[in-house]
């Protein structure tokens, strides 16, 4: 005899921990099945990009900092590049090699949290999110030995970084390195071959490469479709063209493939940041101030400037009339448009993989509301 | 084999179990009686004697010692350390200040015959109840007045005295940040153990050379 059922609207978030924030999603299930799903945001809305419009250039650092909370570094890096792209400033070469080893610091300490967290969605209660956290805790060390803070850097200025990293830092960052490497070891030997992982991630939520072309989706999501996409290699910002590393392909594009990319670059990033290391030299971090002035006063024009964020493309879209505080600015939040296709991976998904699967996107709220 | 993989993250788990410990205590540790003793600066057997009670306590696993937080010298603090013999209330860092927190009024003081006239600092101001701790205050300062302080407990239950003003700022103990000095960290200042009492010795960190003043002032006029 067939049972008859009938469909359920369930209601999760805002005030759910498996949320990464403060998301809502209203939805329908018919037994354990997802129906329909329709997500609701805008709880973190803090109005940054209106802010933005009444501060001055070197101001609105401070504001980046606060979109994607978990990789500031990132989100300076991309605004500050395209305050450079409007204003046409030359960066100092001590100060470009600075924030790429701060940003590279930033993506694995974003795709610890993201691969703890999703662990923890899996219903791996605490150890492996601990032990990923405690990896994190040692590059926001060095973050706090480079600017005097962990999670609000603010650490680049229009043209370099505000100061130079002290002597302590590099036997730190040394050690630091080796630390991550182990750490990433430790987490592919406990759980990359894990039974439960796979029988749990392999083959849920896989989405066709076309769509995720369609739906401009970028950053590791694409990359574990198999789609050869990374600006750091595409379109080399910074010094991106004098460091070499390998791009992470999967082609499964499911829950596992997700999670093996981030797994995966946490590695190259630390080639990255060894080889910047090798390269550095010693000079100015910033221009001086008859060079990049406090206040800039751009030429009327607008510019746009991307980089490889940790969860895809971030990009800032700024225009100026001129004044010393931009006309509009935009932010292109990878993490709002991988969203979008949050119905595709769940709709027909059982609902134990509601949360795996919207972990394995890695959104940060902060960035979708801004 | 089923079950291979699960053993082996049986193992890391194992592993990770036999490591030392990585959290950090605060704002007390628990000691041991020799480590109580230690805090009180005996030696574990004058201990039992003198503080009977209290050592009880210690092996009773009771016994707590404050501990210091470990941070970096750059570390940007919820305080701020302001010189005012330094301020010339040019206004630059309530100018610079993303929140507009900084609340600075001056007035005309006396009149030098050397330097000219100078200005009297009447409010100085910093509502840190707002303040994000971005620093860009203390990097606008152009004759290093203002730091960004290391402490951090500052917690207040009104919010009205989380607005630090003139005197509370000359009162305090002066432990800057190195956050935008480079000449503290050359000279190996340690804010956690040291203070910086005269305003003399907190230098300067972008004095121009002469050559400089003269190109600016001079020759480009
Ligand atoms: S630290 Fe930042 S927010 Fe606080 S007073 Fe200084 S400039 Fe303003
Ligand atoms: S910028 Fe420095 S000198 Fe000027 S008012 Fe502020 S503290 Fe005083």
């Amino acid at each position: 005899m067939a049972i008859k059922t009938q469909p359920v609207t369930v209601n999760l978030g805002p005030q759910h921990p498996s949320t990464h924030g403060v998301f809502r999603m209203r939805v329908m299930f018919d037994g354990e099945e997802i129906v329909d799903v329709e997500p609701v945001f805008g709880y973190l809305h803090r109005g940054s990009e209106k802010l933005a419009e009444e501060r001055t250039y070197t101001q609105i650092v401070t504001l980046t900092d606060r979109m994607d909370y978990v990789s500031s570094m990132l989100n300076n890096q991309a605004y500050i590049l395209a305050v450079e792209k409007l204003a046409g400033i030359e960066p100092s070469p001590r100060g470009v090699w600075l924030r790429m080893i701060a940003s590279e610091l930033q993506r694995i300490a974003s795709h610890l949290v993201a691969t703890g967290f999703l662990l923890q969605d899996l219903g791996a209660l605490g150890t492996p999110l601990i032990y990923a956290m405690r990896e994190r805790e040692n590059i926001l060390d060095l973050f706090e030995m480079l600017c005097g803070a962990r999670i609000t850097n603010s650490y680049l200025r229009p043209g370099g970084v505000f100061m130079d990293a002290p002597a302590e830092f590099w036997p730190a960052l040394d050690r630091g390195l080796g630390d991550i490497l182990n750490t990433v070891d430790e987490l592919e030997t406990y759980l990359s071959g894990n039974e439960i992982v796979f029988s749990r991630t392999k083959g849920t939520a896989v989405l066709p490469k076309e769509l995720l072309i369609n739906a401009s989706i970028t950053g590791p999501m694409l990359r574990a479709s198999g789609v050869d996409w990374d600006l750091r290699h595409r379109a080399p910002y910074d010094y991106y063209d004098r460091v070499s590393f390998d791009r992470i392909l999967h082609t499964a594009s499911d829950n596992y493939a997700r999670y093996w990319v981030r797994v995966q670059e946490t590695r190259e990033s630390v080639k990255i940041i060894r080889q910047c290391i090798e390269q550095i030299e010693p000079g100015d971090v910033r221009p001086s101030f008859d060079e990049v002035p406090r206040l800039i006063r751009p030429p009327v024009g607008d510019a746009y400037a991307a980089i490889e964020g940790s969860k895809g493309e971030l990009g800032f879209y700024l225009v100026s009339d001129g004044s010393i505080a931009p006309y509009r600015m935009h932010v292109r939040a990878s993490s709002l448009i991988n969203l979008t296709l949050l119905r595709d991976m769940l709709i027909g998904g059982q609902f134990g993989d509601l949360f795996v699967t919207f972990g394995s996107v890695d959104l940060n709220m902060g960035e979708v509301d801004r | 084999m089923i079950g291979l993989g699960l053993s082996r993250g049986f193992a890391v788990t194992l592993k990770n179990f036999l490591r030392p410990a990585v959290t950090e205590q605060y704002p007390d540790r628990h000691v041991g009686l020799i480590g109580a003793a230690k805090a009180a600066g005996m030696n574990p057997f004058q201990f039992l004697v003198k503080k009977p009670t209290d050592s009880l306590k210690a092996i009773a696993g009771l016994a707590t010692v404050p501990v210091a937080v470990k941070q970096s010298p750059r570390f940007r603090g919820n305080e701020f350390t302001f010189f005012e013999d330094r301020c010339t209330a040019c206004a630059s860092c309530a100018k610079y200040c993303p929140l507009g927190i900084i609340e600075i009024v001056s007035v005309p003081g006396k009149i030098d015959a050397q330097e000219g006239e100078s200005y009297k600092l009447e409010v100085f101001d910093i509502d840190i109840g707002r303040c994000m701790f971005c620093g860009l205050c203390v990097e606008a300062c152009p004759y290093d007045a203002l730091h960004m302080g290391t402490g951090f407990e500052r917690s207040k239950y009104v919010r009205d005295e989380l607005i630090i003003t003139k005197e509370e700022l000359f009162d305090a103990p002066k432990r800057p940040s190195s956050f935008y000095r480079p000449q503290f960290e050359e000279n190996g200042f340690d804010p956690f153990k040291e203070t910086i009492d005269d305003h003399h010795d907190a230098g300067r960190h972008e004095r121009p050379s002469d050559e400089d003043l003269k190109r600016k002032w001079v020759d480009e006029r």
